[in-house]
């Protein structure tokens, strides 16, 4: 027995051993991460990010350097805080937040300690920074604006958040990413590739060689260059004829859906959004509840059409074929549809048939138009969904589908609509209880972009593109099916001439006479639209909204667009006069009626905006 | 000589000679600078143990040389010798590290506590062989405890407590020899105890213990045992426990403590305390099956675990050699030891054999403390692993430890 105890001690040494290290080096493969994680160095190469480029080829965002502090909290050893802190302008308790943060995200990866110091504060610091252990500086690209517009369309980049690091594996912290716009749409194609190069590194963090021969390493890849749709000089030229406005343009050329215009106002300096000046400036912006600059309303914002849905109304009725092109109506100032319900109008030559009831836009020729289209069938409900029908075939009522993140759908409203509304069938409704849709100004609601692109698809006779923003990709023409399928519309060819002329007619006797362009045949509809705000819990009506829509030429059309003013009150007073502008400043590329850009240029709605807010009765309509 | 030459055990030779070049394989791994280096500079860690162990081969045959009676002969001039060169630590000794355990001679320094072990084992082997010596026998017993305990306790004054750890390994051919069942009985018990109150704690220890007593006894009852004997082992097990927390707290001093934390999973501070342990553990677990390749081990490369030329070494198997050149190592431990203890069965001379066992428990202990260490199964103790960590000192002290005893085995039939 005494013999046996060495003989016990070793077998049971040697197969204790071997267990621990079978289960450590051959059944537990955490190890090799791990090792990976400690001893292999990933040094990032971030490439530049691509350029934007307008339709023209004129650059409009290029790069500019920056540079980041980064650390990896296991390598930070003890330093001296307030040195540092005063070194990258934050203050110590700022700097230990950070700190935390860094070790709550990870205490091996690099996180982000302050982003985007310029060159200068680079220089310095760099001198300094091998005091600090575990502090590195990371070089990444910036944003160079080369406009002072635009801001809603392009969008900027900022740190991708912790939220967006957990989704999408392809962040890490401090890397930066598109926000809204451009940017945020075409974040792959302009992000290019990150590259990597791994380093075995020793304890003291110093690179060793390369690991297994950089068989994991990459190469970054520069970011793809977009080209816009967007003219940057009527880009430019839209958003100052909006200071002091509130509202949306959406210019398009019709043959292609492409994006001409995207204004929205107030807007704001896209350089804002740049470096370290951002967080505060975007806390700024989106605090800016009343202007709300952030907010784009040229794709966000919905309102009642007013008039220029006259224009869609009377292709339905055509399509539909309840009227004649000859037949007329006589209007008595108004048209009363029972029980007292009566649809005002203005004072304009009457009768009035199709082609000169859009040109004088008489609310009672196209409500009796509309009445007869819906009360064509047997019942409202299927009255109203035809029409339906035939409206959202221009793209109204859904998201239009463009290549940027925001909008809306507006409103279209169906029988399911009015069946709730009135609590059908309890009760019963007819056609006169949707009347205002004739005109604009019922339930239907749109956006700016939808009613830009419901006038291309009538100034393209029946179809349209799509509307987009990017025309090309690294060179290579857009070829996503979504923007290169024409739609059709189902109103047929033939209706469209009429409609057009009415539209031409609104420049030679109508609504808009003095905003003709010199040499230029130009097709138009004024609107005007009532509407409400509510302050402080109370409901008020407040000046019209001017509205107007556009195309030109009238053969051949280069040039389709929307133009909302807020509280403009009458279409041809500012959203007309602002139209024109946009047209003529796009096919004539210059401006000869500067007495109508003196106009534009030298009155401003900010009183009307500040009404509500006064706290004092006010006037509308004025 | 030539004779010697003959008689001398090839196999022991030959694993021992694996160890030293298997371990200076490592060691160039864990030290080397650029890929053109010369294999034999003295300004590098391997250049110096390449030193080391050609002037360890040159001392192995002047072992061998020597005249197999002058072991015998010299036991207690060798041991005297011994203690004092321990004594002589505390006057002329060289502080590294806080522990005073060096003798420095320019860019050398000479460890005497690795010599020590020798000097214990010869001076053990020649009192138990005395003819009037028998270990069941207390004053004996006391008389031999004293041979191991005085430099014992020179060491642990050093303080080297990692080395004092080797002393217990002197145990085994005591108990060879006959030395009671109990001591080692209660040994392991108490070292049970210490390490279920350390992990579980005495409120949940102590019952469970008096309820296993209780039940060993009444299954025992037969045999009709002393109740006192049970009281007395169930009082003291159970004051030992009691006092665990104040041996951690009161007798280890805090970085001690801090490794039984570690061990048994209570600190995990892997930038602390348990630093060594995690990246000795990442090595080694990443090297799989077949590890990642001689001088490729990342770990190893970014010298990311410490002291890993030294105790740390096996760790370095592991990551560039793998489960198949950690099991080499364990399998060829355990052939040695257990080609020891063969030898040491058939020694004729009992001085031969306490000797002999000696030997191989004294390997032993290294290489169970060593190992269990680097992969977190005992708590952090400086020792080395034989022949194959990094260190003069200790590769002549097994070396001359080892070759007595192969002498002695050459020449076990002129022995007895």
């Amino acid at each position: 027995m005494r013999k046996l105890l060495p003989i016990i001690l070793v077998s049971f040494a040697a197969f204790l051993f071997l267990i621990r290290l079978f289960y450590l080096q051959v059944l537990n493969e955490s190890y090799d991460e791990v090792s990976n994680n400690i001893s292999v160095r990933k040094v990032y190469d971030y490439p530049q990010r691509g350029y934007i480029y307008d339709r023209n080829g004129k650059l409009m965002v290029g790069n500019q350097p920056a540079y980041d502090v980064m650390a990896v909290p296991l390598e930070v050893k003890e330093f001296d805080t307030l040195e540092l802190a005063s070194l990258l302008k934050l203050t110590p308790k700022r700097l230990k937040i950070q700190l935390e943060k860094a070790w709550r995200y990870s205490p091996r990866l690099a996180s982000l300690i302050t982003p985007q110091l310029t060159k200068k504060e680079y220089a310095y610091l760099q001198e300094r920074m091998h005091k600090y252990e575990g502090f590195y500086i990371q070089k990444r690209s910036l944003r160079d604006y080369n406009a002072d517009h635009s801001a809603n369309i392009l969008g900027y980049i900022a740190e991708v958040g912790p939220g967006e690091i957990s989704k999408n594996s392809y962040y890490q912290s401090g890397d930066l990413k598109g926000k809204q716009g451009v940017e945020e749409q075409y974040e792959e194609a302009l992000r290019g590739e990150r590259g990597v190069k791994h380093y075995l590194r020793d304890i003291h963090n110093k690179n060793i060689k390369p690991f297994k021969e950089g068989k994991f390493d990459t190469l970054s890849e520069k970011g793809s260059d977009l080209k816009l749709t967007i003219d940057a000089e009527l880009q430019a030229y839209g958003e100052l004829l909006m200071q002091g406005k509130r509202g949306g343009i959406v210019a398009l050329e019709p043959a292609t859906g492409e994006i001409l215009s995207l204004i929205t106002a107030p807007s704001y300096d896209p350089d804002l959004l740049v470096g370290r000046k951002r967080s505060r400036n975007f806390t700024k912006l989106y605090y800016d509840t009343i202007q709300k600059p952030l907010y784009n309303r040229a794709l966000q914002a919905v309102y009642a059409p007013g008039s220029p849905f006259k224009a869609l109304t009377g292709l339905v009725a055509l399509q539909e074929g309840v009227v004649g092109l000859e037949e007329s109506f006589n209007c008595y100032g108004g048209y009363s549809y029972g029980r007292g319900a009566r649809m005002g109008c203005h004072n304009h030559p009457s009768p009035v048939e199709m082609v000169t009831g859009i040109a004088h836009s008489c609310n009672s020729y196209f409500a009796q138009i509309y009445r007869r289209t819906i009360e064509k069938y047997d019942t409202p409900q299927k009255g109203i969904d035809v029409w339906r029908k035939h409206m959202a075939s221009f793209g109204l009522g859904d998201y239009l589908g463009y290549d940027l993140k925001v909008g809306r759908a507006g409103l279209l409203p169906d029988s399911d609509y009015y069946n709730k509304a009135y609590n059908y069938p309890t009760y019963e409704w007819y056609a006169s209880a949707t009347l205002s849709n004739a005109i604009g100004q019922g339930e239907v609601l749109t956006t700016p972009i939808q009613l830009a692109n419901a006038t291309a698809a009538i100034a393209n006779k029946g179809w349209f593109y799509r509307p987009h923003i990017v025309k090309s990709i690294a060179g290579s023409p857009i070829e996503d099916e979504k923007y290169t399928t024409k739609q059709v519309t189902t109103i047929d060819q033939k209706h469209f001439e009429p409609i057009i002329q009415g539209m031409h007619d609104v420049f030679n006797y109508g609504t808009a006479t003095y905003l003709r362009v010199p040499g230029i045949e130009v097709c138009g509809k004024t609107g005007t639209s009532e509407n409400y705000t509510v302050v402080d819990g109370e409901r008020m009506q407040l000046t019209d909204h001017s509205i107007f829509v556009a195309f030109a030429p009238k053969e051949n059309p280069k040039i389709a667009l929307a133009v909302f003013v807020e509280n403009g009150y009458w279409g041809s007073r500012y959203a007309g006069r602002i139209s024109s502008l946009m047209i003529e400043k796009y096919l004539k590329d210059k401006i000869e009626r500067k007495d109508l850009e003196k106009w534009i240029l030298s009155n401003t709605l900010e009183d009307e905006y500040a009404k509500p807010y006064s706290g004092e009765d006010f006037k509308i309509n004025q | 000589m030539p004779k010697t030459l003959l008689q001398i055990d090839w196999l022991t030779i030959l694993i021992i000679s694996i160890l030293i070049g298997f371990g200076w394989v490592n060691i160039y791994s864990t030290t080397f600078v650029s890929e053109e280096e010369i294999i034999f500079d003295l300004s590098r860690i391997y250049g110096k143990q390449l030193f080391w162990i050609i002037l360890g081969i040159v001392i192995s045959i002047v072992i061998l040389a020597l005249e197999s009676k002058f072991f015998e002969r010299f036991a207690s001039v060798i041991y005297i010798f011994a203690i004092l060169s321990l004594i002589g630590l505390f006057i002329f000794g060289k502080t590294i590290a806080g522990q005073t355990a060096w003798y420095s001679f320019g860019a050398f320094s000479i460890q005497p506590a690795e010599f020590v072990k020798t000097a214990v084992a010869l001076a053990l082997a020649k009192y138990i062989s005395e003819m009037d010596n028998d270990l069941s026998k207390f004053t004996s017993q006391l008389k031999a405890f004293a041979i191991i305990g005085l430099p014992l306790a020179l060491i642990m004054l050093q303080p080297d407590a990692g080395s004092a750890v080797i002393y217990l390994s002197f145990v085994i051919p005591l108990y060879r020899e006959g030395l009671p069942h109990f001591y080692i009985t209660y040994g392991l018990l108490a070292v049970a105890i210490f390490i279920l109150t350390l992990k579980f704690g005495f409120s949940i220890f102590a019952p469970v213990f008096v309820a296993l007593f209780i039940i060993i006894y009444l299954f025992n009852r037969k045999k009709k045992p002393k109740l006192w004997r049970y009281i007395l082992v169930l009082i003291f097990g159970l004051g030992f426990s009691y006092s665990v927390n104040f041996i951690l707290n009161s007798v280890l001093l805090p970085h001690q403590k801090e490794r039984f934390n570690v061990l048994i999973g209570e600190t995990n501070d892997i930038r602390g305390a348990a630093f060594n342990l995690y990246q000795s553990e990442v090595a080694i677990g990443s090297g799989g099956w077949t590890g990642k390749g001689w001088l490729k081990g990342s770990q190893t490369q970014g010298r990311f675990v410490p002291e890993q030329h030294t105790d740390y070494i096996f760790s370095t198997v592991g990551e560039e050699w793998g489960f198949f050149g950690t099991s080499l190592v364990i399998i060829l431990f355990s052939i040695l030891i257990l080609r020891l203890y063969h030898l040491a069965e058939r020694q004729k001379s009992q001085f031969s054999r306490v000797y002999g066992y000696s030997v191989l428990a004294v390997i032993f202990v290294h290489f169970f403390v060593n190992i269990a260490m680097v992969i977190g199964l005992f708590p952090t103790v400086g020792i080395p692993l034989p022949f194959f960590s990094y260190g003069g000192s200790g590769l002549w002290g097994f070396l001359i430890l080892v070759l007595i005893f192969l002498k002695l085995d050459a020449k076990r039939k002129s022995l007895n």
